[in-house]
């Protein structure tokens, strides 16, 4: 399981990468394991606003259906469209490719509630423990 | 705490996610489900069914027993023949859908659904009225198929039996891997394939033995997600999503199945009433028009009106496209006729389409 370090995760796992004032969001290698092959993905159109703790988009696998989490407030300024015809690449690539979304932040202090990698590995180790 | 089969550990060691599924612990999947059903459909996948049920009927009233339990004409079925069959309750709703095999003269096979077990014995016991002998032989019995293009060659290298010979829904007697087993041709994937009913005991040397065999020819475990996909491509129905006790044969599209021409059998009033009076809903194949996933539960819309559902929906990994089966009025179960999936508070268009989904293509 991948976890780079320069990202920052939530518990609904998904990471962000920000880089003036701008944060990309995706899902972790660990929540596309879990979901198994991913076939459908829903995002919403640039220029909507996202709200930290509440589904912004949809990823469906062969079995199941889950919202992806925002994990931080703002203005949604790009969506990754081209996963649409290609949701497999949420398998492959979860952490280049399989971005959803960017944010125009409303609130940097938000950052401050996700977790580190070091953070989110114990996390997950829990989570896994829980099973 | 659900129930393992004799193979739960070797599934454990290939890494397989497991699930409950119908009181049992089952692999869900190992590689993946969409590399799982692409081995099936190209070359080859090994599944444990042994959570499946078996249950035998035997003795000189055999077949009168089996004619009133069964909506098929069980007479039709010759000793090595296997027949597609429905127990139908009074009401004419189905009990389970089940395969019978006619193991010799006066001896039946009747693979049963894992979770309708205890439900099919004891409805059997009671319509049995003592007349035949009844066997639930679930847990002495391991399931697994090889299913798949590759299939016949796997299963042939393990066995002395000349397959060629055995025809689709046909079944004999004989070793695989040494061990005493029913090798019926038969499956629920739409692919050939084998289904072998072995001793509990003998499923991990079989197991083994097929998994062996079979690498060279780029078999793989398969789970319950890509048998599911699989199915469901194929048309088959899965009891208690798109089959159960509110549901009859004749409006799951099992019509061909009922044989009236029987004096008595369980349900027989019941259907022959439904077919009079018309029924209530009947059993389509769904298409989706653009993307979107349907899946079980989902309202179907035609006209600005929630008109049916969705009972088993999933991407086709082999077409690429939402399939769905569901329940709609009879008179708008037609070819071609447009619906409305709803997900998620959004209404996606399907088109009626005839079942199954895929076919494969006969050599």
């Amino acid at each position: 399981m991948e976890i780079p370090k320069a990202l920052r995760y939530s518990r609904e796992h998904e990471w962000v990468a920000v880089e003036d004032g701008i944060a990309t969001v995706g899902i972790t290698d660990y929540a596309q394991e879990q979901l198994g092959d991913v076939v459908y993905v829903e995002l919403p159109e640039v220029g909507s606003q996202v709200t930290k703790d509440e589904p912004f988009g949809v990823v469906e696998s062969v079995k199941a259906v889950s919202d992806v989490y925002a994990p931080v407030s703002g203005t949604v300024t790009e969506a990754n469209g081209p996963l649409a015809d290609s949701p497999e690449v949420v398998n492959d690539d979860p952490y280049g490719d399989a971005w959803m979304i960017r944010v125009e932040l409303n609130d940097p202090d938000e950052l401050e509630d996700l977790m580190s990698a070091a953070e989110y590995k114990t996390f997950v180790e829990e989570e896994q423990g829980e099973d | 705490m659900p129930k393992r089969t004799p193979l739960y550990d070797l599934h454990r060691a290939l890494g397989a996610r497991m699930v409950e599924f119908g009181g049992w612990d089952m692999p869900v999947q190992y590689e993946g489900i969409l590399a799982e059903h692409r081995a099936v459909r190209t070359q080859a996948g090994l599944f444990d069914l042994s959570h499946m049920g078996e249950i035998e009927i035997s003795g000189s009233r055999v077949l009168e027993v089996c004619q009133a339990l069964l909506v098929t004409d069980v007479a039709r079925v010759q000793v090595g023949q296997a027949q597609y069959s429905v127990l139908c309750n009074e009401q004419g709703g189905c009990i389970d859908d089940v395969v019978v095999y006619r193991t010799a003269e006066e001896r039946y096979l009747v693979c049963v659904n894992a979770a309708n077990i205890d439900k099919d014995w004891q409805w059997m016991a009671e319509q049995n009225c003592q007349r035949a002998t009844l066997r639930n032989l679930s847990d002495e019995y391991a399931l697994l198929a090889v299913q798949g293009p590759r299939a016949a060659e796997i299963v042939q290298s393990l066995t002395a039996q000349d397959l060629s010979q055995l025809r689709r829904y046909r079944s004999l007697t004989g070793e695989v891997a040494g061990r005493g087993a029913l090798i019926a041709r038969t499956g629920y994937t739409g692919e050939d394939g084998f289904e072998l009913f072995v001793a509990a005991a003998d499923a991990e040397a079989v197991w083994s033995a097929c998994f062996d065999a079979g690498q060279p020819h780029g078999l793989v475990p398969v789970g319950l997600g890509a048998r599911d996909t699989l199915r469901l491509e194929a048309g088959m129905l899965l009891y208690g999503n798109d089959v159960d006790t509110e549901t009859s044969p004749l409006e799951a599209g099992l019509q061909r199945l009922v044989h009236f021409g029987k004096k008595h059998f369980l349900g027989r009033e019941a259907l022959l009433r439904q077919q009079a009076l018309g029924l209530k809903k009947q059993l389509i194949g769904l298409r989706m028009e653009t993307t979107g996933v349907p899946r079980h539960g989902y309202a179907l819309w035609h006209g600005g009106e929630a008109v049916g559902v969705v009972t088993s929906g999933t991407q086709s990994p082999t077409l690429g496209v939402g399939i769905a089966l569901g329940y709609v009025p009879p008179a708008l179960a037609t070819l071609a006729t447009e619906f409305e999936v709803e997900i998620r508070a959004r209404r996606v268009p399907a088109r009626v389409v005839a079942l199954p989904f895929y076919r494969r293509k006969k050599e």
